[in-house]
């Protein structure tokens, strides 16, 4: 087990490694100079030139980029030029609100796809079937802001239920509908993963031989056909997790919601190059470590996999 | 489509019949459908009658069933490979039956699980009961299967191809372990098998069954002395034989492929593949007769 | 037999969506009721005009109309979706045919590439890229799709060569001493032709939803130029008081990825006989 996190750990590094160098070069490359966008109209060569030094953006690229990294591994991001305080803090202050969405957006791609999935196939060819597998198509058929545009029109400005936009008091209202915005296209997803894998494992034998037990059809299918079933789901939500950080900027600015996209999408406009690198790191590092807790899951559940080899 | 039809079986307490016929001849519908788990659907029992200590199980309730399904009537399947859910211990599997009929703790459950395994002769029964199936070998698993089938002491057990999947050596080992319980636990078998050699070693009576149909019933000694149905002749033929004294005998195949059960004939339906098909074969399916005592077939020419 | 009714029902109403959406498309200029560019004379009598008669699905703040603007968008919406698809593919089935065939190093690196694609959010190295490209446009686009998309494809394809390398014909055709080149052309690519076509069909969906979301965040065709995603944008600002500008849009772009969703589906029911339930 020990064994197994500390190679994970290490499979981690390049993948880091490759993301920090592909977002430093572009940004560096792209953005165009952030001293100018800092100053805006006033331009003094002086305070410009003094600016530049202090940041070290003086240097050639591939100095800026050891001095980047240097820091990095004693888990320094720089300081924001926008913020003029440390990266470190700022995404410290995003994180929490990008995390209880996601979990959140996740619980419910989970739970609203999985027991929709798991009738669509327990009634297989019925309308129930029909239904089920009608509302996940257009699930992941619907641009995610578009959702939340749908959701904020029906659910907080005709019914007036829920908040539309903010954080609010960090309260259960204001998650809801973005929550919901997020984990529609997941839910969509493994709705038609939980029907075509259960229906796949209820064409097994161990599931006769669960029958012929005497056990009740209820048992067969929850204990021994979703405890099955459930494999391919996973790897599935593991992909999916991607997919579903990548659209929490879209969520986010839908529903001015302050976490770590809504940062990325402005510092992009800033041109605030520290926390750009920062967050998109975070974003990696979230999806890493949200892929290795699926494979954590995946071993718990299936024994015939073995954490130590891989 | 009709896969089994007209099908009569009868078993004893204690005897052990065997369900002889080539793969997709019905047998193992006949068996599902003895506990109603034949898939519904595509699959439906349209009529007839399944008596049980004076039951009938065709007309039981689900809930009445499901109460003999693993008690009092238990299966074996043919492929240990896949008749074990790989997520869960073997002990488990076994206990989970225990638990479901019998009103006893999971302590008690899993310590009467590791009791069957070991009376179904595996080695350090308590530790085995903690692995999954994927650590055992295939014999080993169908002991696992035969465990799960015998934990509550079954008044029939029917057992699907137990030993088709399993090396030759294991084979042995195996219906030599199921005549030994059964001995020990006087209950009926119905052991279903395309394999005769297999049925000679170990069953009291034959039932050879073709296209869905009983073609051929008697004790195992009347069958092989006297077999009256072309279709068991051909089955005799096709099986190897140590002959001493007689002359050496050509291994024979019975001609033509396993019948297509959309397009059967209206009569015989062997006898597209009969060696000795005349003219009355074709218009009318002949009845199963009794042509001597204990010993019916179902062919015009028969005795 | 419901089998074959279902995939036969399900490409029949894919292909009839997309026909649909790809006729309005082709047709815009001579579909479109107004022009969907000119600011009309007398702006404020046409600003923001609700659904009438006229103007079916109402007007955007530049008093244009929207209906053409949804007509021309789709022209838009559709080209970047295929063509994006069409520049993936090939790119991506190169890579996982190099890496699923020769293995061992080529492999392993080829794979730390894509997995470390996969590991960024995708909108985000999109984002950074269309700043890289200084001025966002349909060519930006274009670019930014392509890089993020190519690593679904060439995972299925190396997958694919890894399990159909160590099939019985193909290793046949290694034993009688046929070349790499005609190993790969002649007897990989061929197998791998049906997962990479449905593939493809769910790629343009994806595309298409990308698109979108660029387009949203600004960062899409820019004007006059109309794509769905920018009329979304344009619209979000006034969803709670005008909000057919925000509605339309996304039902032309739901519509359209559902058509592309129920032809895979169908697609991939026919091509993959395993998957038919």
């Amino acid at each position: 087990m020990g064994r197994y996190v500390l190679s994970r750990c290490r499979q981690v590094v390049p993948v880091l490694f490759g993301v920090t160098l592909i977002t430093f070069l572009l940004i560096h490359v792209g953005l165009g100079d952030p001293v100018r966008a800092m100053m805006g109209q006033r331009s003094d060569p002086e305070i410009a030139a003094r600016i530049r030094t202090e940041y070290g953006l003086d240097k050639p690229l591939w100095n800026q980029y050891t001095l980047y990294m240097g820091k990095l591994l004693v888990g320094d991001l720089g300081y924001s030029y926008r913020q003029r305080r440390p990266v470190s803090r700022v995404l410290a202050e995003r994180l929490p609100a990008t995390v209880r969405l996601a979990f959140a957006a996740m619980v419910v791609a989970l739970l609203v796809g999985g027991i929709a999935g798991t009738i669509a196939a327990v009634r297989h060819n019925t309308l129930w079937d029909l239904l089920i597998m009608t509302l996940s198509l257009l699930g992941i058929s619907t641009p995610v802001f578009w959702l939340g545009m749908m959701l904020i029109l029906l659910f907080g400005v005709w019914l007036g239920w829920f908040p539309i936009s903010g954080y609010g008091d960090g309260g259960f209202t204001h998650l809801v509908l973005p929550a919901l915005t997020l984990g529609a296209l997941q839910a969509g997803y493994i709705a038609r993963m939980t029907r075509s894998a259960l229906l796949e494992v209820l064409r097994q034998e161990y599931v006769q031989t669960a029958r012929a037990k005497g056990l009740r059809e209820r048992v067969v299918i929850l204990k021994h056909a979703l405890r099955n079933a459930i494999l391919p789901v996973l790897t599935l939500a593991g992909i999916g997790l991607a997919e579903l950080l990548a659209g929490a900027p879209l969520t986010e600015m839908v529903f001015a919601w302050p976490g770590l996209g809504r940062l990325l999408v402005s510092a992009l406009g800033n041109r605030d190059i520290p926390v750009v690198l920062g967050a998109t790191l975070l974003f990696a590092l979230i999806y890493l470590g949200a892929n290795f807790l699926v494979d954590l899951a995946y071993a718990a559940i299936d024994p015939r996999v073995e954490l130590t080899k891989r | 489509m009709r896969a089994v039809d007209g099908v009569t079986l009868s078993v004893r307490p204690g005897e052990m019949l065997g369900l002889v016929g080539e793969s997709g001849c019905g047998k193992t519908v006949t068996a599902l459908s003895i506990l109603r788990l034949v898939p519904d659907p595509p699959g439906r029992i349209v009529g007839g009658t399944i008596s049980f200590e004076g039951r009938d199980l065709v007309r039981l309730p689900e809930e009445e069933i499901r109460k003999i399904r693993g008690c009092a009537i238990s299966m074996i399947f043919q492929e240990p490979m896949t008749s074990l859910n790989p997520v869960f211990t073997v002990g488990e599997q076994v206990a989970e039956g225990i638990r479901q009929h019998q009103k006893v703790s999971r302590r008690e459950a899993w310590d009467q699980a590791v009791e069957v395994l070991k009376r179904v002769k595996i080695s350090d029964p308590a530790r085995r009961a903690r692995e999954y199936p994927h650590q055992l070998s295939g014999g080993m698993r169908q002991r696992v299967m035969i465990a799960i089938a015998l934990a509550l002491r079954p008044k029939l057990l029917i057992a699907d191809e137990p030993t088709t999947a399993l090396d030759v050596t294991i084979q042995a080992q195996i219906l030599e372990l199921l005549l030994g319980l059964q001995e020990e636990m006087k209950m009926a078998v119905m052991l279903i098998t395309h394999d005769l050699g297999v049925i000679a070693e170990t069953a009291d009576r034959v039932v050879v069954m073709y296209a869905g149909r009983v073609v051929e019933e008697a004790s195992v000694k009347e069958l092989f002395d006297n077999p009256l149905h072309p279709y068991t002749q051909g089955l005799m033929e096709s099986l190897p034989r140590l002959e001493t004294g007689k002359a050496r005998r050509r291994l024979r195949a019975i001609p033509g492929l396993v019948p297509n059960l959309l397009e059967l004939p209206t009569g015989c339906k062997f006898a597209p593949r009969c060696p000795k098909v005349v003219e009355q074969c074709w218009p009318t399916e002949p009845e199963l007769r009794e042509i001597r005592p204990g010993h019916s077939a179902r062919c015009i020419l028969a005795g | 037999m419901t089998a074959w009714r279902q995939w036969h029902l399900g490409i029949l109403l894919g292909s009839v969506l997309l026909a649909f959406f790809g006729l309005i498309g082709l047709l815009a200029p001579l579909l479109a009721p107004h022009d969907p560019y000119q600011i009309p004379e007398g702006l404020q009598a046409f600003s923001l005009l609700s659904p009438r008669p006229d103007y079916w699905l109402g007007t955007d703040l530049l008093g244009r109309d929207l209906l053409s603007r949804i007509l021309y968008g789709a022209r838009v919406s559709l080209l970047v979706g295929v063509l994006v698809e069409l520049v993936v593919t090939p790119v991506g089935a190169t890579i996982g045919l190099f890496a699923g065939y020769f293995g061992g190093r080529m492999d392993a690196i080829l794979m730390r590439i894509t997995d470390a694609v996969m590991a960024f959010p995708a909108l985000v190295l999109a984002i950074a890229l269309t700043a890289v490209l200084e001025r966002p446009g349909l060519l930006s686009v274009i670019i930014v799709l392509t890089a993020v998309r190519w690593t679904t494809v060439a995972r299925l394809v190396r997958g694919q060569v890894l399990s159909l390398r160590e099939a019985e014909h193909i290793a046949a055709t290694v034993v009688l001493g046929a070349g790499r080149g005609r190993i790969i052309f002649r007897h990989l690519l061929p197998n791998c032709l049906a997962p990479i076509l449905v593939a493809m069909t769910f790629g343009v969906a994806s595309n298409i939803l990308s698109e979108a979301g660029l387009g949203f965040l600004g960062l899409g065709v820019q004007p006059p130029t109309v794509s769905w995603g920018s009329l979304l944008a344009e619209g979000a600002v006034y969803l709670t008081v005008k909000p057919w500008l925000c509605i339309f849009p996304g039902l032309a772009i739901t519509c359209t990825v559902l058509g592309f969703h129920v032809l895979g589906d169908g697609l991939r029911d026919i091509l993959d006989p395993r998957l038919r339930s």
